[in-house]
């Protein structure tokens, strides 16, 4: 029994860790689309800012810098996703796939021809990384069962960006749904002329939006290279981007149901890392690839199967025309 | 004080929308704590001044005054800063906010809602009381009625500070009972000292409620006239330009038999809402049935259930000899197929597809047909012929059937559509809003049309909003109140004040139209 | 020149033109930023693509996959769908071109295994699309986010399948067995050869023609018959298609396997017209490429061709500045292909105002 509770908190502990970039991107696809603007970039954006992270890291020194530098490059795709599509009201998901085809050239590129390492960042020092937190008194908590257990393996021993994701959920509800800014987010999503007769700016609100959620994927991507991993290496966010958007839609677009998806998806995905090597009844050994499929395998059921229909914001996809 | 005793003055206001010239050197003035109303036909420029007056559009040159002080608004802001405030024709409300969410917006005071909230909620009550204007505070928008909406915004201009009140058409969407609890309201205000301004299209509200009126024309201000000193007809006169014929010269009608039976009929929407309650009728051969009532009224429904857009909820159709329910729904090329042809009621949305050329949009609904296929392939020569055919039955212009759809005036883009429905000799037609942003000289021509239809024996269904359309070519008329038949008559019996009271029929008091 | 005509000109050339420029642009300023001349850059990929026999064949063979995927992409973008699935469905429909090729005995003629080999492709390649487009119809999944995750889904499934199931006995390599001689499309430097005529050896093969063969049957199907018209209704506006009898959710399917179809048809040039046997990732970047060659073609065959030839330029050219330059990797086609699907896409008509403004401003009516 003991050893099945272990193996329990340490695949939470383990989900945890898979699903920060999935909360942090899910986040950032949050602010974008409740501001009426679909969000295919993340993937890109996250993709792009994983390798500004190890490359600024490991030039720098400094996982900070790294972060920063992350943010910005970030940010940057994110105005020019909305410099397509708010400006020039041109197609979301066009843009949102050009973006991510750019960031996936140009990190290959840019890498070969600052490192020439064949695409990939130099591995990185530990102090060019964010590191696993050992939180105060697991010594002493240690000792009492179970709870000790739990505070030592899941709570404790993460890095800095994994508790910053799960910290940010609550602060995302509070800023959409306790502050006069998301009260206009949320309003420019589902009527953005009732916006734009109270004297507002939609486009100033929506890219506002994009920028918020381009902070979040430069975590997400950052914490994917410097924090998780020791360098970023080709494509290395494997569409972590779409199954955030995949949570985002089985969530709801409402955040803290948002979390649960992504916290399932960790799960699951946990699990079935743990299955590679096992052997199952009927199945026999569990083939690796289909262990490597199973997050898009679990995306398309989730997409598929219990939401029925999931209502996004009413002006989700729609540029905004003032008519006449 | 005597300088100020105007509310608004405008002076050669210019506006063009590229080659359109919206507003052409328009002057205005209102008095204030008055009741002014514009009224202009569809693209007379009432919008587009009241837009500029807004800050929502910028006028190309001319003064705007307000209470005496010269403006420039480059914004709304700025425009309810000086005391202006708008009810637009399709509300600005977010559907799943509360009433106080909703008004707040763009007023918060403080970054923190809760504040705002509660500071807005004072207030509101305040004024609730002080205008008689009864709304609950943390209802969301989409639970209330539409009378109930617009309360809402009346109150969210007020509580931004308006002391002139702006409506765009505001009784479209109300029911006969709603419009009279609006006017109570109105005089509730202008008592405070509010200043009124009413853009509509309706001549009767236009006597019953205002002081002043000034009339628009095609971008033009062509009259203004105190209320008490002028009458409908005339007012008709200066809107149109010209003595305005209402009736349609129209024969006797040969009933035969009944073509289209509707049993019962209910259809619901979407969200399982019944729009359509128990409805029964039939429309026979030489006769035009016309269904009246204000918009939103199941109208829609019930054409979208006759022509197999959406399937009966309940009850039955019978077409000619094929009968349609919920467990036999017949598809819209089917039914197009036994020989009903349908003229939507919104066609840029549904009607027509402005990307496709002339030709194209001339086979929408009948491309699978073999007038137009050979084999595997359609034939181009023959769609083109077949669009310069209607074309010249219906006299749309220009008669270049390669021109884009988008590219032709409402007017013209309407008789295309009723002369691809018309031309394919349907044994039964419906018609919705057939004249709904067509010029006049249109109108004659398409109201002929319809009249030749039913003198060929055709059954035809005529929905429309315009009482005038349908008590001038209808033989029977057919009242529609949330969804239910609330009147059935015979049009020589019909006259606006028995309609009014049908299409009212929730009210069981008093009717106060004069 | 009257004002319609001149803003028919300016959409359908100048506008196009200036936004496959500005991609260029952007792509030189790319160049300089890892420290490479553009101009010289420019160079060694045109000599790459035309400088000599062997590479004109080679970006003649590439074309042929953009023309393919570059199909696939135009026809579901006339039902107003976005199929970013092409990786996916050309990779699978190559899967079936070999799976029935390697069931035919090898003793049959070629006439028997080219046709077959055809409609694997066509019937894997638009299966792989079905579930997607079902679930959008039926389920109002997201079809991008499905198409996608079919993508990674492929890549998992056929790496399980080349190296567990189809990988010969002895064999090292992940990939099937040779397909016999029989089945083989003709390289074209053979089929020159048979006239007496000598070119350089290339991958190129018989796959051009049915490339161009398919772009005259789909201009004839979208333009020409009445699903065609169906699937641009849909496309342009769903609610007059419904009225007009039109049913979204067949419409959604089919223009979806339709498209996967097409993009199945990849391994028809890959396998059968060049390696011969079933190879991972074998279609990797056509999927993607037909993206862009689909906006840049504006969704017309001609357009299309037009674009694959480009993209196949770009390919060759690309693989040659690869070789040439030891800093540059075959990755600049990708990136340049993201700045073609930004500019000819998503900002198509960034250019569309100043230019109607500079070129056929609107005479202001003097008001009678």
């Amino acid at each position: 029994m003991d050893d099945f509770l272990l193996t329990l908190v340490l695949t939470l502990d383990a989900a945890m860790r898979v699903s920060t970039p999935l909360i942090l991107a899910a986040m950032a696809g949050l602010f974008a689309e409740r501001s009426g603007v679909v969000d295919i970039s993340l993937e890109g954006k996250m993709l792009a800012s994983a390798f500004a992270a190890a490359s600024a890291a490991a030039v720098l020194g400094s996982p900070w810098l790294g972060l920063l530098v992350a943010i910005g490059v970030s940010c940057s795709l994110a105005m020019l996703h909305g410099f397509a599509t708010i400006t020039h009201r041109g197609d979301q998901i066009v843009s949102g796939v050009a973006i991510n085809i750019l960031a996936a050239g140009l990190t290959i590129i840019l890498g070969l021809a600052w490192f020439h390492r064949g695409g990939g960042t130099p591995s990185l020092a530990n102090d060019e990384r964010f590191l696993s937190i050992t939180l105060p008194g697991v010594d002493i908590i240690n000792h009492i069962p179970l709870i000790g257990t739990i505070y030592r393996e899941l709570l404790s021993g993460h890095n800095i960006l994994v508790y910053s994701a799960f910290l940010i959920v609550p602060l995302v509800w509070w800023v959409v749904f306790r502050t006069r800014f998301g009260l206009r987010l949320r309003a420019v999503g589902e009527n953005p002329a009732a916006v734009d007769t109270a004297g507002l700016s939609v486009i100033k609100l929506r890219y506002k939006a994009l920028l918020v959620g381009g902070i979040l994927c430069g975590i997400a991507g950052a914490y994917i290279s410097i924090a998780h991993n020791a360098q970023f290496t080709r494509d290395m966010t494997a569409g972590q981007g779409f199954i955030a958007l995949a949570a985002l839609i089985f969530g709801k677009w409402r955040p803290y149901p948002v979390l649960s998806a992504c916290l399932l998806f960790g799960f699951l995905d946990a699990v079935a890392v743990r299955l590679q090597g096992v052997t199952l009844p009927i199945i026999g050994e569990v083939p690796v690839q289909l262990i490597e499929a199973a997050p898009y395998l679990l995306t398309v059921i989730l997409l598929a199967g219990f939401i029925g229909k999931a209502i996004p914001p009413k002006s989700v996809g729609v540029p905004y025309v003032k008519e006449r | 004080m005597d300088d100020n005793k105007y509310a608004i003055e405008l002076t050669d206001i210019d506006k063009r929308f590229g080659p359109v010239y919206a507003n052409n050197k328009v002057c205005l003035q209102v008095k204030q704590g008055s009741i002014h109303g514009i009224i202009g036909e569809n693209g007379a420029g009432k919008s587009t001044l009241m837009s500029i007056l807004y800050g929502f559009y910028q006028a190309d040159s001319g003064q705007i005054k307000v209470f005496g002080n010269e403006y420039h608004f480059s914004d709304s802001h700025q425009a309810m800063a000086s005391g202006i405030g708008m009810v637009h024709q399709h509300f600005m409300l977010v559907d799943n906010f509360s009433v106080l969410e909703n008004v707040i917006l763009g007023c918060e005071g403080g970054s923190l809602l809760n504040k705002g909230l509660a500071l807005a909620r004072k207030e509101l009550t305040r004024l609730g009381e002080e205008y008689g204007i009864k709304v609950d505070l943390d209802a969301t928008i989409e639970s209330l009625s539409v009378g109930a909406q617009q309360r809402v915004e009346i109150l969210k201009a007020l509580y931004k500070g308006a002391k002139i009140l702006i409506l765009d058409e505001p009784t479209g969407v109300l029911t006969p009972q709603e419009t009279h609890d609006l006017f109570r309201i109105f005089s509730a205000l202008k008592q405070e000292g509010v200043t009124i301004i009413l853009i509509t299209h309706k001549l009767r509200e236009i006597i019953n409620i205002t002081d002043n009126v000034s009339v628009m024309r095609a971008g033009e201000m062509v009259a203004h006239r105190e209320t008490a000193k002028t009458d409908r007809e005339e007012l008709a006169e200066l809107m149109v330009g010209r003595k305005v014929l209402l009736q349609v010269d129209k024969g006797q009608s040969n009933k035969g038999e009944a073509l289209l039976k509707i049993n019962n009929l209910s259809v619901c929407d979407k969200r399982g809402i019944y729009r359509l309650k128990n409805v029964s009728f039939d429309v026979h051969a030489g006769e035009i049935v016309g269904i009246a009532g204000v918009s939103g009224n199941g109208q829609g429904s019930l054409l979208k259930a006759l022509s197999g857009i959406i399937q009966p909820t309940e009850g039955s159709v019978d077409i000619l000899d094929h009968t349609m329910d919920s467990n036999h729904p017949i598809q819209p090329d089917l039914l197009r197929h036994y020989g009903l042809a349908h003229v939507p009621e919104d066609r840029q949305r549904m009607g027509l597809i402005n990307d496709f050329s002339a030709s194209e949009t001339a086979i929408l609904g009948y491309h699978n047909g073999v007038e137009v296929n050979q084999g595997l392939l359609l034939k181009k020569d023959k769609i083109r012929d077949n669009c310069e055919s209607l074309m010249s039955a219906f006299d749309v212009r220009p008669a270049d059937p390669d021109l884009q759809s988008r590219n032709f005036s409402g007017g013209n883009q309407q008789k295309l559509i009723l002369a691809r429905e018309f031309e394919k000799n349907p044994d039964i037609l419906l018609i919705g809003q057939p004249t709904r942003g067509v010029d006049i000289g249109a109108i004659e021509f398409i109201h002929k049309r319809i009249i030749a239809m039913r003198d060929a024996g055709k059954a035809v269904l005529l929905v429309s909003v315009e009482l005038d359309e349908i008590m001038s070519l209808s033989d029977r008329i057919i009242v529609l109140c949330d969804g239910q038949i609330t009147g059935n008559i015979d049009a020589k019996d019909a006259d606006e004040l028995t309609l009014g009271m049908m299409m009212a029929n929730a009210y069981t008091g008093e009717e106060n139209e004069t | 020149m009257d004002r319609n005509t001149r803003i028919n000109w300016i959409n359908r050339l100048l506008l196009p033109l200036l936004n496959v420029l500005t991609a260029f642009a952007a792509t030189a300023v790319i160049f300089l930023l890892i420290d490479v001349n553009p101009v010289e850059a420019t160079k060694i990929l045109l000599y790459g693509a035309f400088g000599y026999e062997e590479g004109i064949g080679y970006t003649l063979y590439y074309a042929t996959n953009f023309i393919f995927t570059g199909l696939a992409v135009a026809i579901a973008f006339h039902a107003g769908l976005f199929n970013i699935g092409g990786e996916g469905q050309a990779y699978i429909g190559g899967l079936g071109s070999t799976l029935i090729i390697l069931a035919i005995d090898p003793g049959a003629s070629v006439w028997i295994f080219v046709p077959a080999s055809i409609m694997g492709g066509l019937l894997f390649g638009a299966l792989w699309a079905l579930i997607p487009a079902y679930l959008q119809a039926y389920r109002g999944s997201h079809i991008v986010i499905t198409t996608i995750m079919f993508n990674f889904i492929a890549s998992s499934l056929m790496v399980y399948l080349l190296v567990n199931v189809l990988r010969e006995v002895g064999q090292m390599q992940p990939q099937s067995a040779f397909f016999p001689s029989a089945s083989w499309l003709p390289f074209m430097h053979n089929l020159f050869a048979n006239f007496g005529v000598t070119i350089e050896q290339s991958p190129l093969n018989l796959s051009l023609f049915l490339a161009l063969f398919f772009c005259f049957l789909t201009w004839v199907f979208i333009w020409h018959t009445r699903w065609g018209y169906a699937i641009r209704a849909t496309g342009l506006n769903s609610t007059a298609a419904v009225y007009a009898g039109i049913k979204p959710k067949q419409i959604i399917i089919l223009s979806m396997c339709i498209s996967g179809a097409l993009a199945g048809l990849v391994g028809i040039n890959e396998l059968v017209g060049y390696q011969h046997r079933l190879l991972l990732d074998f279609h990797f970047g056509y999927g993607f490429g037909g993206i862009a060659v689909s906006l840049m073609g504006r969704n017309h065959p001609i357009g299309i061709i037009i674009a694959a030839i480009l993209f196949g330029i770009l390919y060759q050219g690309g693989a040659e500045l690869a070789f040439e330059m030891s800093n540059i990797s075959r990755d600049i086609v990708v990136v340049m292909q993201a700045l073609i699907i930004l500019f000819c896409g998503a900002l198509q008509y960034m250019y569309r105002p100043w230019l109607i403004r500079t070129l056929a401003p609107i005479q202001e009516q003097s008001h009678g």
